[in-house]
């Protein structure tokens, strides 16, 4: 799971063109992971077991494990780095090794992209590197004994895989709706094990050299009017458009 | 210089994904049919791909996927959604198109997918090689593709579409919406604050997570405009924006705005458009 910036609506960068200035903006789980980890906890509420939420982040990222925490999970992971950004094949690396660290794992869910980076590649890179099978952008994720059925839109239709456990899967937001955390499991969070390690970083192979905020965001709406008066020039607009 | 392609039949994406390889050099296309195997064709992939320095694919799930494998099987970087490549750097798109990242592109081969609509689609007609999966193989594969009951109008496909936000204020008051939509013969879509709060299914959400849309005429009505939602909104000709605040971000990325109150608005268009048809 991903901590990542509500970034409202505008792009701003730090002076370095290294990041997004987030002195001003709240943070969240990338949404995509925070149906991952909505789906664990419904499945763990189903069939019994543990959910272990992991992220590597800064240490402000604790914010989203307790968030995580707050709706189920049971402990949580932070594998913390000085903020500097982790390139993918890095961040699956020290993935890789924190799964080995533990007990094995019957699932391993990832979002099928991270809101801000959008690599599309750490949870199959974990796969390969753990040999276990991999299945991506979910919609539906069931259990059926010692396997797994998996869904996910085709365009008008569902792919259906069925994989055996332990398995990967990456998900997509739809998947579930997602509860807020309740006041008491806020509480309950609060004093749940989290576990905080600080893997060291390997140079980055798709080496990030600056951000640009693209051209052409600068648009000048043409206000039609106010209030239900403008309607007969929306759709005279809407004519000359061969919408209305 | 040599690029391996994986092109889909019939795919516009790939074709365009074809048009930006070309303009790295020599160029082999291929494909792969039958049940599909992500694993699999990766591995097919890889085979097909030895002595090639660039492997290419559309930026589209299948070939985000596939190329993810591909850079996993042989334990190489990969950039996904690139839009240009000058040697070992590349522009790649972040946050659904609302940023840009320069990055340099280490080893060999590069394994890269493109962004999808930032090149023109090759006219059809390059000759494309049909690559054999190892049937051995037990990987993951599609088992059975089920169809959904087409329920309205499509909403990445639609012409005109009328989308609700936070504005908007309950699941009820998408009547307006709906109503204005079924004038138009348009698809409801909405942003990630409806389907988070559970008044629309994620089905319609419009956005960087939801469905980008591609309509002549999109309508944005009490809908804030943040990078998520325009992401998926901006691929529509034209934006039309109803709300009460005139600070908005979206008016800075619509063509066309009222200010004022949507549960206002919304109904008087649909009486000024039940008028003018008489």
């Amino acid at each position: 799971m991903k901590r990542v910036p509500l970034t409202g609506g505008k792009m701003v960068l730090t002076a370095d063109e290294q990041a997004i200035e987030t002195r001003h903006l709240g943070f969240t789980i990338s949404p995509h992971e925070e149906c991952a980890v909505e789906e664990a906890v419904r499945l763990v509420e189903a069939n019994g077991g543990e959910t272990v939420v992991l992220t590597l982040g800064p240490a402000a990222a604790e914010e989203q494990l307790r968030d995580s925490m707050a709706i189920g999970a049971d402990r949580a992971v932070l594998l913390k780095t000085d903020g500097v950004e982790w390139d993918a094949q890095a961040t699956a690396g020290a993935i890789v090794d924190a799964i080995r660290a533990e007990e094995p794992f019957d699932l391993i869910l990832f979002g099928n992209e991270s809101a801000d980076a959008s690599n599309y590649q750490v949870g199959i890179r974990v796969a390969y590197a753990l040999g276990l099978p991999v299945v991506t952008g979910l919609k539906k994720i069931s259990l059926e004994g010692a396997q797994v059925r998996c869904e996910c839109d085709a365009g008008g239709a569902r792919d259906v895989y069925v994989v055996p456990m332990p398995a990967v899967l990456t998900v997509l937001e739809g998947l579930n709706l997602p509860r807020y955390p309740s006041v008491p499991g806020r509480l309950r969070a609060k004093s749940k094990p989290l576990a905080v390690s600080e893997p060291a970083r390997p140079p980055s192979q798709l080496e990030k050299l600056r951000l640009v905020v693209p051209a052409g965001q600068g648009k000048q709406a043409e206000i039609l009017g106010e209030g239900p008066s403008a309607a007969p020039r929306v759709v005279e607009v809407m004519q000359s458009l061969g919408v209305a | 210089m040599s690029t391996l392609v994986f092109v889909e039949p019939d795919d516009d994406l790939s074709l365009q994904a074809l048009a930006f390889a070309r303009t790295l050099g020599d160029v082999r296309a291929v494909s792969l049919d039958g049940a599909y195997a992500p694993a699999a064709w990766a591995a097919a992939i890889v085979s097909a791909a030895q002595g090639a320095d660039t492997i290419v694919a559309a930026g589209s799930d299948r070939g985000n996927e596939l190329l993810a494998h591909v850079a996993a099987r042989l334990d190489k970087p990969f950039a996904a959604n690139v839009t240009r490549i000058d040697g070992d750097v590349v522009t790649r798109i972040r946050w659904g198109g609302s940023l840009l990242e320069e990055a340099r592109l280490h080893g060999s081969p590069r394994i890269l997918t493109v962004a999808p609509h930032t090149h023109a689609a090759e006219a059809a007609g390059a000759p494309i090689e049909l690559l054999v999966p190892d049937a051995s193989d037990a990987s993951p594969r599609v088992l059975e593709r089920v169809e959904e009951q087409a329920g309205g109008v499509s909403l990445r496909d639609a012409k005109v579409v009328v989308s609700g936000g936070r504005g908007v204020g309950s699941a009820e008051g998408f009547a307006i919406i709906e109503e204005l939509a079924g004038l138009l013969g348009a698809a409801v879509g909405c942003s990630r604050v409806v389907t988070s709060a559970g008044w629309r299914p994620h089905a319609d959400q419009v956005g960087q997570t939801g469905t980008k849309i591609s309509a002549d005429l999109y309508v944005a009505c009490g809908i804030s405009g943040a990078t998520q939602h325009i992401a998926g909104a901006k691929g529509a000709k034209k934006i039309l924006a109803i709300n009460s605040d005139r600070e908005a971000p979206i008016f800075a990325s619509a063509d066309y705005g009222v200010i004022g109150d949507l549960h206002e608005i919304v109904p008087a268009i649909s009486a000024e458009l039940r008028k003018v048809r008489g």
